[in-house]
């Protein structure tokens, strides 16, 4: 079918505004990157656009890298972002093979249990006392336990098991075996696509996280990543990155070195999720269906 | 006599639930092994909060517990209720949430429309992951970002004072914190929330658009009776979840861009809460400022379901 004149103009609008919409979208990343790259006294002086890096050296970087505050920041977001999703992966697909089961009695009251938790909760002050009160105030369990699971993620899971066909089930229970290997064994491989995005999103989330961790961690020395970036980011801190520096070059090195955390910081999870984003549809589907 | 048969009848049926959900546990004991982490965990995590919200009703003190705390009613209610910043931070909640609605809502569903409109995947592609993008940079580094970019020498601000408007740091300014709230809401999340309408658009019928054209139907009415209708339901459900959540503005955001300067239009309902309770401890005060949120967005919930199942068939429940 030839197209006419009319919608060949309103094609070339469309791409025009898609254009404009991702350009928008991707220069606040670009300035960051490229700033972060650039001499801190040429970036105080710089007006307008930046394209490229301003003589380009990798000075703030080196500054980040040796920073004990960030290294440890590092540190400690990892261990928190590992330890919580060994637990979010067993929680989640223990809970996704119960709530799958049909034929149990309580599936669908502790589907109800479990949904509940969606749309009500204690509020800030009551969750501070619960986890203060099992002992958890400054420690990094503070913020590891709180986050075992997510109904959302759960529900997601349990989707996917859903579409197993039960003689899968039926026939592994005649050979065998018990339940704990036809989920891990049989379930879990045949479902990798849902549980690698229910992951992602996990990881994603607990990477980010920093309200938790501000208002448990008391030590310095505990800080999440994410803790470490609002001294510096938000509150504005950076003098325990410039040290060494006179106070003129003070304020230029903490102009690069800002953007320099920021790339350091984000970079882990900007190189997976577009290795996920085919699944991404799908659990949103899921999401607005059941949620 | 009646009552009490009634009565009878529901202790039966309690007790049978008991026995039926024990002989459960007997028959698929590993199923409940695997199950029962999970209860603890919600339990520990998500009830035991909700139990602690009776400290709205109490003068909490913390050594006492909720057990040995003094009830005290409505008290910490009506003390909202007089407090000289309750109608400031009821309308900023509002006037923000509402304002999202209006700018940001619309946006993610421009967004997908557009792109359903191009079916090269050469562009489709890119265009989507890049509009990903700031969906998975954190909430501490986008709002560090956004007072880089506003502060006075920011490249925003540079950009405003060349085409003649001179704002200074813009996020000392009270007129300036709506807007900039929700435009770079737009930029974070529009990306991301219009997977949910690509989704139904790939969903679309393709007979729907033949049997148009064959009614002679012209792309504007195809894009309008087929392509909007169709996606309808998910647009509809969509807002009843933004409606009942209307009150819950982004609490994180704002607590990591707003300042003492700024509060006239920048202090919610929630960072209120936060401030009063774990900064100032008055505990059952916050508490109950937030479940009075909560029952508001409850109510709001409800109300926009309610609307939208009378209007336009389509509800969550």
């Amino acid at each position: 079918m030839k197209k006419s004149l009319s919608e060949k103009t309103a094609y070339v609008l469309i791409i025009f505004v898609l254009v404009i919409f991702t350009v928008a979208t991707v220069y606040p990343i670009i300035h960051v990157v490229m700033a972060s790259f650039s001499d801190g006294d040429l970036m105080m002086a710089h007006q307008g656009l930046l394209l490229r890096p301003l003589e380009f050296n990798v000075d703030a970087y080196k500054r980040v890298f040796e920073n004990e505050m960030i290294m440890r920041g590092y540190l400690n977001t990892i261990i928190v972002v590992a330890a919580t999703l060994i637990l979010n992966f067993l929680l989640t697909s223990f809970a996704a093979y119960f709530l799958s089961r049909k034929y149990l009695y309580t599936a669908n009251a502790v589907m109800f249990f479990i949904m509940v938790t969606m749309y009500f909760s204690g509020g800030t002050v009551p969750f501070y006392f619960a986890v203060k009160n099992l002992g958890l105030y400054n420690s990094l369990w503070s913020i590891i336990l709180p986050a075992s699971a997510n109904a959302f993620n759960i529900i997601v899971l349990r989707t996917a098991f859903s579409s197993m066909p039960d003689s899968i089930e039926e026939a592994a229970l005649v050979d065998g075996a018990n339940h704990f290997t036809i989920l891990f064994k049989i379930f879990i491989p045949l479902s990798k696509a849902s549980l690698a995005v229910v992951m992602l999103y996990y990881l994603v989330a607990h990477w980010n996280s920093w309200f938790n961790a501000m208002i448990f961690l008391k030590d310095r020395e505990l800080y999440p990543l994410q803790l470490v970036l609002r001294d510096i980011l938000v509150e504005n801190d950076t003098s325990n990155m410039t040290g060494g520096a006179s106070m003129d070059t003070m304020q230029a090195v903490g102009e690069t070195v800002k953007y320099a955390v920021i790339v350091v910081s984000t970079l882990p999870v900007m190189m997976i999720y577009p290795f996920l984003q085919k699944y991404f549809a799908k659990g949103a589907m899921v999401g607005a269906v059941k949620g | 006599m009646q009552v009490m048969e009634k009565n009878k009848a529901a202790v039966i049926k309690k007790s049978n639930a008991i026995t039926k959900t024990l002989a459960d546990i007997k028959k698929y004991p590993q199923l409940y092994i695997m199950i029962l982490p999970v209860i603890v965990f919600y339990i520990l995590f998500s009830y035991r909060p909700m139990y602690g919200v009776l400290m709205a009703f109490q003068d909490f003190v913390p050594l006492k517990g909720i057990a040995g705390s003094d009830f005290v009613g409505f008290k910490h209610f009506i003390t909202f209720f007089n407090d000289i910043y309750f109608g400031r931070i009821l309308k900023n909640t509002v006037i923000i949430s509402f304002a999202s609605i209006i700018f940001c809502f619309p946006v993610p569903i421009i967004f997908a429309l557009l792109l359903n409109e191009i079916k090269n995947k050469y562009i489709v592609k890119p265009v989507q992951t890049i509009s990903y993008m700031p969906h998975f940079i954190s909430m501490v580094v986008f709002c560090g970002i956004i007072r880089d970019f506003t502060k006075d020498t920011g490249i925003i601000t540079q950009m405003l004072s060349k085409i003649g408007i001179e704002t200074g740091t813009m996020l000392s300014k009270p007129s300036l914190f709506l807007p900039i709230y929700l435009i770079s809401d737009i930029w974070k999340d529009a990306g991301w929330n219009a997977i949910i309408y690509m989704a139904a658009l790939a969903g679309v019928d393709q007979q729907l658009y033949d049997a148009a054209k064959v009614d002679g139907a012209g792309r504007w009415h195809q894009l309008w009776h087929v392509t909007i209708s169709s996606i309808m339901p998910t647009i509809v459900i969509m807002l009843i979840m933004r409606l009942g959540s209307v009150l819950n503005v982004g609490f994180e955001k704002i607590l990591l861009l707003y300042n003492p300067g700024i509060y006239e239009t920048s202090d919610v309902i929630s960072t209120y809460v936060y401030r009063k309770g774990l900064q100032e401890f008055n505990y059952g005060y916050s508490t109950a400022v937030n479940l009075f949120n909560s029952v508001i967005s409850f109510i709001m919930l409800i109300a926009a379901n309610q609307i939208s199942k009378k209007t336009t068939e389509y509800a969550l429940w």
